[in-house]
């Protein structure tokens, strides 16, 4: 397994030597929509609370960092880690309003949806933040401004950016904080009965996973050159941020990396034959119907299914 | 001042009959539907068709949109809920969700993003009642709609299969015990859930411009008056209705209207946190 791993790292690596531009723009699509399911596995996956809001984090981290490297000149590589921060600002505040009052399941859902609707609709109407436009980013090529003339380098970055997500996941899961994680998500009054502070951990994923989301907003919004409040905040990125780890796996490391290799590639497929000529929501129909079917069939997700059927190949072998 | 208070007390009619279905199919599954705004999109875009193909009235039609929405929400009980009602509510949360993304997105892709309202003669009128002015078309929705949420009580409480919904609701176990073929109740209330959307998105039609993403307001308005009147009651969704209608009114002559759904979010939250069991919610998970 260990080798597995490292091997298709350095083939993740070497791989960007051979590729189109094409496939690597798909590439780095797939890395960072792992990434950001990644973040929100943390707190979705791990401590199973379905956050459908994690778009908002997005939002907050990639305005920061605009914001501050078009009035200010800072550059977006410290502004990235300002957006995580006042991201994570967020993530506590609606963490610590739904811990704190116990929403559980479908009140939890309701309020980050709630939070979320509410930044996108205050950030249309603040006329300083570009409003419904947004803002636009001017290409520089700058790498201090976070822009670069080879797209490799948005390869990598994003590439880093799943690897980063992925061993933050991997150390929580391999440390009692995981262990607490999944005992809160599976029966919480246990938990709590055996001395878990549910409270304490459920707030602590939620931060970093937050962090970790608000993070990636400043690639979202410095690969894109321009941020617009529907886009960065609005439903449909949550959905795209949930739906990859719920179909590769929730609470599983490999889940989310799992669930973009399958779906970005069919996302970018359908935005591009069906999105022209005024299908829009085409690939959400897609996302529906595979929410729908991952429910009725494979409610663990795809990636525990495939560790199995791999392991029962190599016993029998 | 006075004037929003009375339109928002006719259009609460309308949201009324919206969360009486909404917390009808929770109260008997334990099911948030999820796509219960969408499904009232559906309602208003067949009202829609309705008027513009054959020309029939949404005050008529709506008979045939409740039929048409009890009709697809059977169809969901039937061919999904049912499925996995024994499942964690994570799972029920997120099969709801791909079920409101696809209503949503077919819409977008059968009628497109533009913003629609179905004609009726009625919609032009007004009256003056002492010292207001009265929409014709608020009113007759209003009164319509006040009495499809009468007859559905008469139903839920004079009636056989009524009495039924409610014994399967209140103990499903013993309702098992006793005979009771839960599955059909279910699929009963889910369609009678989504035709009191099929109806109130028919009646609303001519009075309130729609397009697709106007199922997750219409959504989150349910959710509020449901939360505020108890999950599961039915008097508290028809008070609530009221209730919420009045609010958004009130807001919206206080506040710009790009700030409406601000206003709607907002009250989520407050009703979220200072939920427990609503105005008239029996204390229960």
């Amino acid at each position: 397994m260990r080798w597995t791993i490292a091997a298709s790292v350095v083939a993740l690596v070497a791989l960007p030597v051979v590729l189109s531009p094409y496939v690597l723009t798909l590439f780095i699509l797939i890395f960072f929509y792992a990434f950001l399911g990644q973040a929100w596995n943390i707190v979705g996956g791990y401590a199973g609370q379905l956050s459908a809001g994690h778009a908002a984090f997005v939002g907050i981290g990639g305005y920061t960092a605009a914001m501050l490297s078009i009035e200010l000149g800072l550059t977006p590589w410290i502004g990235m880690f300002l957006g995580g921060a006042l991201a994570a600002v967020l993530g506590a505040i609606v963490g610590y309003l739904g811990f704190r009052f116990g929403l559980r399941g479908f009140y939890f859902v309701l309020l980050t949806v709630a939070f979320a609707e509410i930044c996108r609709i205050g950030v249309s109407n603040i006329d300083a933040l570009g409003g419904p436009l947004g803002l636009y980013i001017t290409f520089t090529g700058d790498p201090r401004q976070f822009q670069f003339q080879d797209g490799r380098v948005y390869y990598y970055i994003a590439l880093a950016l799943m690897l980063v997500a992925t061993l933050t996941a991997w150390a929580i899961e391999r440390r009692r904080f995981g262990v607490y994680l999944a005992a809160i998500r599976e029966d919480e009054v246990a938990a709590e009965a055996l001395g878990v502070n549910a409270f304490k951990y459920k707030m602590l994923a939620m931060i970093v996973s937050s962090f970790l989301t608000g993070f990636g907003g400043t690639f979202y919004a410095f690969y894109l050159f321009s941020l617009q409040p529907n886009t960065l905040f609005g439903i449909p990125l949550s959905v795209e941020i949930i739906i990859r780890p719920i179909v590769g796996g929730a609470g599983t490391l490999l889940g989310p990396i799992v669930g973009s290799f399958i779906l970005t590639p069919l996302a970018e497929i359908s935005r591009r034959y069906l999105g022209q000529g005024g299908l829009h929501g085409a690939h959400l129909i897609a996302y529906g119907v595979l929410l729908i079917a991952v429910v009725l069939f494979l409610p663990e997700g795809a990636y525990p299914r495939l560790r199995r059927a791999l392991t029962r190949r190599t016993a029998g072998a | 001042m006075v004037q929003g208070v009375v339109s928002g007390l006719l259009f609460g009619g309308v949201y009324s009959l919206m969360a009486v279905g909404l917390t009808l199919i929770f109260g008997v599954m334990r099911v948030v539907n999820f796509a219960h705004g969408d499904m009232m999109v559906w309602g208003m875009y067949l009202a829609y068709v309705l008027s513009t193909r054959a020309g029939i009235d949404p005050y008529v039609s709506f008979v045939v949109c409740a039929a048409a929405l009890f009709a697809l929400g059977l169809l969901v009980q039937r061919g999904l809920v049912d499925r996995i009602i024994d499942s964690p509510h994570e799972m029920q949360i997120l099969l709801m969700l791909g079920v409101a993304l696809v209503l949503e997105n077919v819409a977008l892709l059968a009628f497109g993003p533009e913003p629609t309202r179905v004609r009726s003669p009625l919609a032009s009128a007004t009256i003056w009642l002492g010292p207001v002015f009265v929409d014709v078309a608020r009113l007759v929705t209003f009164v319509v709609a006040v009495a499809l949420t009468s007859g559905l009580w008469a139903f839920l409480f004079r009636t056989d299969l009524g009495r039924t919904i409610r014994a399967a609701a209140d103990n499903t176990y013993g309702a098992l015990v006793i005979g009771t073929d839960v599955r059909r109740v279910y699929a009963v209330a889910f369609g009678i859930g989504a035709a009191c959307v099929g109806a109130a998105g028919a009646l609303v039609s001519p009075i309130l411009p729609f397009q697709p993403p106007t199922g997750l307001s219409l959504s989150v308005a349910s959710f509020n008056i449901v939360i505020i009147g108890g999950m599961g009651s039915l008097l508290g969704a028809f008070v609530g209705g009221l209730l919420v209608s009045l609010a958004e009114s009130l807001g919206a002559v206080f506040l710009k209207p790009s700030l409406k759904e601000l206003f709607s979010f907002s009250l989520l939250i407050v009703i979220l946190l200072l939920r427990p069991a609503g105005l008239f919610g029996r204390r229960s998970a």
